[in-house]
């Protein structure tokens, strides 16, 4: 019951900042410097009638609120608008974009994981301070690097766009991994555990995961909002034509129709990950003994 | 105090003087161009050569990074006082703005910080002044820096509301907004200052990042981000390594600020 109550809370929240966003962005697009402009109107064949039936079809659209529902209707009918610098359906745009996106933020996201889970999991299991040092350096390092600096090393160095993603979201996910194990392997349970001689494997899936399963999740979650953000810089400057590329030249264009598109669904694909987790988590939580 | 933290007050200290020296340890200027002398290596003349257009890189390195250190700390003076306003208020209050705080919140962590920073820099005009655009960068991140900050004071300020002194104080008559001024307030300066010194290295490396995006600070002034852009055009590492300097002078600085924030924490817990 109290499941279903929190998936409902979800999907209620997503809605409303669906609406909401979808409003914000109506408003941007309708505000946009050039809006009310039409290239036809600089044909020279057409006569002033026509030119004044131009005008009156962009007047049409003055009311906001009625751009908002009619933006929402087409937004609903997959009709995102039509991108200012590049004249092309936004929808084709993004549908051209997304799998390389995509296929970037999965494996960085793999790498980082599968990076600080390792390292976090021999910390606490090594209990070296010497280890436990060097780690959180190199970690700590790289948290100082600006990401777009490292999109261009990467250049440079002919490191693939997804490692780069990695080695940006690995010291966040790293350091914090790193401080719930080493708590966990902490717990009087667990120490009692090993000095009754029980393995690391069970000690790990049967005492550790329950307890920091639910916190690793919202990690998680909040991981992908990361490397949605670090694919910006990557695209960019690595030359991947993906979705942080196009958000990239959008900006540098000041092609709000497109921006605030992009902008809207990367809200929807962040916030549906952090629902997820904390839906998992939520499920994966049971009352300590 | 520890050595690191001594360090780490050093490098930022000697950072500081040598860029608030810039005037005087590189007279001619951030903008002056040697047009016979352009993208030249270091020389007795140009300590770390010229770029591209002829400009001393050691005075551009000195300039930025005291653009960058004065105007990070005032982003994030900006992004506190807004989080103190927007989280420790409503917190102190509870109820339905405390949820609905914690939701706006939510909605703009939510957001990929990168994100959310070029959509609303693309909504300014990019063809300002470098004077504007250095502010509207700065003032940007402060603007937008305050969420997670705000949820942390939310919390602070929820857990001070039932304490004995708010209860007494509310007892005596005081009015809400004195009670939180004057009670509320001082007792969430810990927080405060931490949040403040978190979000100077944010700062600092996100304008990093849009300055090397080309939407941070407009040329010829130089800052961090317009510094290492020059990144982009090298072809590698050995070939011209002075041209990370404002890489490594950047990284020293993000790092004393993250040594000094870990100690601040280790000394908390």
């Amino acid at each position: 019951m109290r499941l279903a109550s929190k998936i409902t809370g979800h999907a209620l929240s997503l809605l409303l900042i669906l609406l909401l966003g979808g409003l914000l962005s109506a408003t941007l697009v309708r505000l946009a410097p050039g809006f009310d402009a039409d290239e036809q109107e600089l044909d020279p064949h057409l006569n002033a009638q026509s030119l004044q039936a131009l005008h009156a079809a962009r007047h049409h659209d003055d009311n906001l609120l009625r751009f908002y529902f009619s933006y929402m209707r087409r937004a609903l009918h997959g009709d995102l608008g039509t991108s200012l610098a590049l004249g092309q359906p936004v929808r084709t745009l993004l549908h051209d974009r997304i799998p390389l996106t995509m296929r970037l933020l999965v494996t960085g996201l793999g790498l980082a994981w599968m990076v600080s889970l390792a390292l976090a999991l021999s910390a606490a299991w090594l209990d070296i301070s010497a280890y436990d040092a060097l780690t959180t350096v190199v970690s700590g390092m790289f948290l100082c690097i600006p990401a777009a600096v490292l999109a261009l090393l990467s250049v440079l160095w002919n490191i693939s766009g997804s490692l780069v993603i990695g080695l940006i979201v690995f010291p966040h996910t790293y350091r914090y991994t790193r401080n719930l194990l080493t708590k966990a392997y902490g717990r009087p349970h667990i120490l009692a555990a090993k000095a009754k001689g029980i393995g690391e494997a069970r000690i790990l899936f049967r005492h550790v995961v329950p307890v920091v399963g639910p916190q690793l999740l919202a990690l998680a979650g909040v991981s992908v909002t990361m490397a949605v953000g670090a694919a910006i810089p990557v695209e960019a400057l690595c030359g991947l034509p993906g979705v942080g590329q196009l958000a990239w030249q959008a900006a540098l264009a000041r092609d709000l129709p497109l921006l605030v598109n992009i902008t809207l669904l990367v809200t929807l694909v962040t916030l549906l990950a952090n629902s997820a987790a904390d839906v998992i988590g939520h499920v994966m939580r049971r009352p300590e003994a | 105090m520890s050595p690191w933290r001594k360090l780490a007050y050093a490098v930022l200290a000697l950072a500081l003087a040598a860029s608030m020296a810039a005037s005087w340890l590189a007279p001619a200027g951030y903008a002056r161009q040697y047009r016979e002398t352009t993208d030249a290596p270091p020389s007795r003349a140009h300590w770390l050569g010229t770029d591209e257009l002829g400009r001393d890189r050691f005075a551009r390195v000195l300039y930025g990074t005291r653009i960058s250190l004065l105007l990070a700390p005032a982003a994030a003076l900006l992004s506190t006082l807004m989080a103190a306003w927007f989280g420790g208020l409503p917190g102190y209050l509870g109820g339905v703005w405390a949820r609905l705080a914690m939701g706006v919140a939510d909605l703009f962590l939510s957001l990929p910080w990168l994100f959310l920073l070029i959509t609303v820099r693309a909504l300014m005009p990019l063809n300002v002044s470098p004077f504007v655009s250095v502010l509207l960068t700065f003032m940007l991140l402060g603007l937008l820096g305050w969420t997670a900050a705000a949820r942390v004071l939310c919390a602070s300020a929820g857990s001070l509301r039932s304490s004995d002194f708010l209860r007494q104080a509310r007892a005596a008559g005081v009015p809400p907004f004195r009670l939180f001024w004057v009670h509320v307030l001082p007792n969430l300066r810990p927080v405060l200052c931490a949040q403040f010194w978190i979000s100077i290295p944010v700062f600092i490396l996100s304008e990093a990042n849009l300055g090397i995006l080309g939407l941070g600070v407009a040329e010829p002034l130089p800052s961090f981000g317009s510094l290492l852009k020059e990144l982009e055009g090298l072809v590698s590492v050995g070939q011209e390594p002075w041209k990370f300097v404002p890489v490594l002078l950047l990284v020293l600085v993000v790092t004393s600020f993250q040594l000094l924030l870990s100690e601040q924490a280790e000394a908390a817990a």
